[in-house]
């Protein structure tokens, strides 16, 4: 049977009807494109698929399973190795991982691979009545700081082994940058929700409001009783640049403003909590962040909404589905521009006015491309004499975080490198204090949500060496 | 879930809670601060600690109502919960090396300036202590203060109690009599800082502020309560609230500070209506 060339395609809401609304943008493959999805799989010897997805999930064989119609089989595969499937589905960047590998995808579209696994994943939750078997406790106790996709996956690795885990979450809910972060247009926070009750029925408690490196440190976790402690703490405080007029009312950080949306509901209009509604938006970066960014703002009515991208099309770092997403949403990419002042408004005559101090537009400057930096991108040189004025109401700094210093500063023993990340052993997560291990943006900086993940994983099999010596 | 143990009306916009979060008042010191929601959905808004008891486990916090979040808090009685009490936040004030020091407070920042006061008394230091308010309807905690001072000076705007004038006034007085205080340490509205800075500065008698600016998560991780300080992006969660007041950007932070004035006028009503309706 000759392969179909091309992925079934992903059902989705209209460009210019999601863009106004909070809904969720892709809308899964139904159960037949599913299965007729799954027959492009050759299922391949070598299975080089594996090997491209940071928490190996044995893709060939869930996907063989799909093909015969029996989805909760084939969730039971994936569940074996990844601990939140209907998270991972819609946010890997599948591209660059498993489907850069697939075999079909040497001379045709690769299996796709991410949307099968959504698909799987959401079946399961939709038909799964059941309750997880659970591990008989090996008396083993764990403690987990951050529930984000790091920890989340470490404490459902352990709990799956018979470990008591304990998660200390800072914020109030669960599922750190699942929920502050990543826009529910992108993933409903119905689905991490699941996925943390997932957990919980595993054994795993969640403690909210618990800030690891101020409530308690690291050392009392140890004198509580636990013989290991994961940090998977996340990325930390949101860089700036530098320029005049980064203090000025309407000017936000990505994680300020994603948190005010999604974490605090703001884009609700019964709120409590505030969110500028601003008309022309202008968002600083290219990443993936800045592309949740943009296209929260246009949710929230802005009539226009720019990423100012200092490098071009080609350099930008978000994944491609998510700038063609923007694009089609109507976000304009202003690229090869740099910032280089943000302008406010000034009423001489009235120092009252409550309008002083607001975003009124950005000074920009045009680049060109340079020579390759060391990581092989071509550096972005500014155009002398080149600066021009955007209007705009509204700035969203979306450049990257540096960590966080909460734990470093209350945790002896614990090494950071220059940038202020946790040093671990790439193999085992394991910092250099004793029962201490490391993963995620705590340890990276900024990256991907299945990185952590597999980070997770590393440290949750290196934990269980640890204290089955023990 | 969080209990309110107890619950004290100080004045008619200020209100003084005992809250049930042991982990929270085994560790929190003067100068650090809380996250609170009132319900679920609610807004998180900071509150700087105005006190712990470390047995009973319970922190103290004094608000005044100002907006839609405080106006809720304060229409839960003793005995009724609140969703979320995060913390202790932020780093404590300072103390080594200070043997005399004047604690300047405002409004319903003399709330939180009182555990500063009382930390320095505790450990043996000269404190006078300058408290200000519009008018005699809203002094609080003056007893309080004077338990704790060496020297306590009221101030009212309006002549209604104590001596009439800003709080610069008698600080002014003070340094110029050669009173050698080793630290100003103030606590309320930006502009009273803005203007105790003023003061100070000349004398180049060392200040510090507390600075309770917007913000979301507290724990270092949106980046909303930042300010300039020295000409650097510095952060209140992590790297305040207390900060050198000869430093401080103030007519920013005021910018800053009423960014969503609107909305917290129109919550404010529209929860007035609510609670209205309910009673």
């Amino acid at each position: 049977m000759a392969i179909q060339p091309k992925k079934h395609e992903m059902p989705t809401q209209p460009a210019l009807v999601r863009a106004r609304n909070f809904e969720e943008v892709a809308l899964g493959y139904s159960e037949e494109i599913a299965v007729a999805e799954a027959q492009r799989c050759l299922n391949c010897k070598n299975k080089p698929c594996v090997e491209g997805c940071p928490v190996n999930v044995a893709i060939p064989d869930f996907i063989s399973k799909v093909k015969t119609g029996d989805f909760e089989g084939a969730y039971q595969i994936i569940s074996e190795s990844s601990s939140l499937p209907a998270v991972c589905g819609r946010v890997c960047p599948q591209e660059t991982q498993c489907e850069s590998k697939c075999t079909v995808g040497i001379k045709f579209e690769p299996v796709g691979i991410g949307r099968l696994e959504r698909f799987v994943a959401d079946w399961h939750n939709t038909h799964f009545k059941g309750e997880p078997t659970l591990p008989k406790p090996n008396g083993h106790k764990v403690a987990v700081v951050g529930s984000g996709p790091s920890g989340l996956t470490c404490a459902g690795d352990l709990a799956k082994k018979g470990y008591k885990v304990t998660v200390f979450e800072a914020l109030h809910l669960a599922g750190g940058v699942l929920v502050y972060g990543i826009p529910e247009f992108r993933l409903p926070k119905e689905i991490v929700e699941k996925e943390v009750e997932t957990l919980k029925k595993y054994g795993v408690d969640v403690e909210t409001n618990v800030v690891i490196g101020k409530t308690l440190t690291v050392d009392e976790l140890f004198e509580d009783g636990y013989e290991a402690v994961f940090i998977g703490s996340g990325a930390g405080l949101p860089r700036f640049m530098g320029i005049k007029g980064e203090g000025l009312k309407g000017v936000y950080s990505a994680n300020e403003f994603l948190t005010r949306a999604n974490l605090m509901k703001a884009y609700q209009s019964n709120a409590q909590t505030p969110i500028l509604r601003a008309k022309s938006v202008a968002v600083v970066g290219g990443g993936n962040v800045a592309m949740d960014a943009a296209r929260t703002a246009l949710r929230l009515g802005a009539e226009s909404v720019r990423i100012i991208y200092r490098r071009s099309m080609e350099e930008l770092p978000a994944r491609k589905e998510e700038v063609e997403h923007a694009e089609e949403e109507g976000v304009k990419f202003d690229i090869l521009r740099n910032p280089v002042e943000i302008i406010g408004y000034n009423n001489p005559e009235d120092k009252r006015d409550p309008k002083n101090g607001t975003v009124v537009g950005v000074k920009v400057i045009k680049c060109e491309l340079g020579e390759p930096d060391e990581k092989g991108r071509r550096r972005p040189v500014e155009v002398e004499g080149s600066e021009y004025v955007i209007d705009v109401d509204c700035i969203i700094m979306a450049i990257g975080t540096s960590p966080n210093p909460l734990i470093k500063n209350t945790t002896a023993g614990l090494e950071v490198n220059k940038r202020g990340g946790i040093i671990v052993e790439e193999n085992t997560g394991k910092t250099s204090k004793e029962g201490v291990y490391a993963g995620g943006d705590a340890v990276t900086g900024a990256a991907t949500v299945i990185l952590a993940m597999g980070a997770g994983k590393t440290a949750a099999k290196a934990i269980d060496t640890y204290l089955s010596k023990k | 879930m969080y209990k309110i143990v107890s619950k004290r009306v100080l004045n008619p916009t200020v209100t003084m809670m005992d809250i049930y979060a042991p982990l929270v008042a085994k560790k929190a010191e003067a100068g650090q601060f809380i996250i609170l929601r009132v319900d679920k959905d609610g807004e998180r808004i900071p509150l700087t600690v105005a006190g712990y008891d470390r047995t009973a486990g319970t922190v103290k916090i004094i608000f005044q109502i100002v907006g839609g979040t405080t106006m809720l808090l304060n229409a839960k009685e003793e005995g009724e919960f609140i969703e979320d009490f995060v913390g202790p936040l932020g780093c404590a004030t300072k103390t080594e090396g200070i043997k005399k020091v004047c604690i300047v407070g405002g409004g319903v920042g003399c709330a939180i300036a009182l555990p500063v006061a009382q930390k320095f008394h505790e450990l043996g230091c000269e404190v006078h202590s300058i408290i200000g308010f519009r008018n005699k309807d809203l002094l609080i905690l003056e007893e309080e203060f004077k338990a704790c001072s060496d020297k306590l000076t009221v101030m009212t705007d309006d002549g209604s109690y104590g001596r009439q004038g800003v709080v610069t006034v008698p600080l002014k007085e003070a340094i110029e009599a050669g009173e050698n205080y080793d630290e100003v340490i103030t606590i309320g509205p930006l502009i009273m800082m803005k203007f105790v800075v003023a003061t100070t500065k000349p004398y180049g008698v060392p200040t510090t502020v507390s600075m309770n600016p917007i913000m979301i998560d507290g724990t270092g991780m949106c980046g909303g309560c930042r300010l300039t300080v020295g000409g650097k992006t510095k952060f209140a969660c992590v790297d305040g609230p207390d900060f050198d007041g000869f430093e401080v950007d103030f007519d920013e932070a005021m910018a800053r500070s009423n960014a969503y004035a609107e909305f917290e006028q129109r919550a404010r009503e529209k929860n007035c209506n609510l609670l209205k309706g309910a009673n």
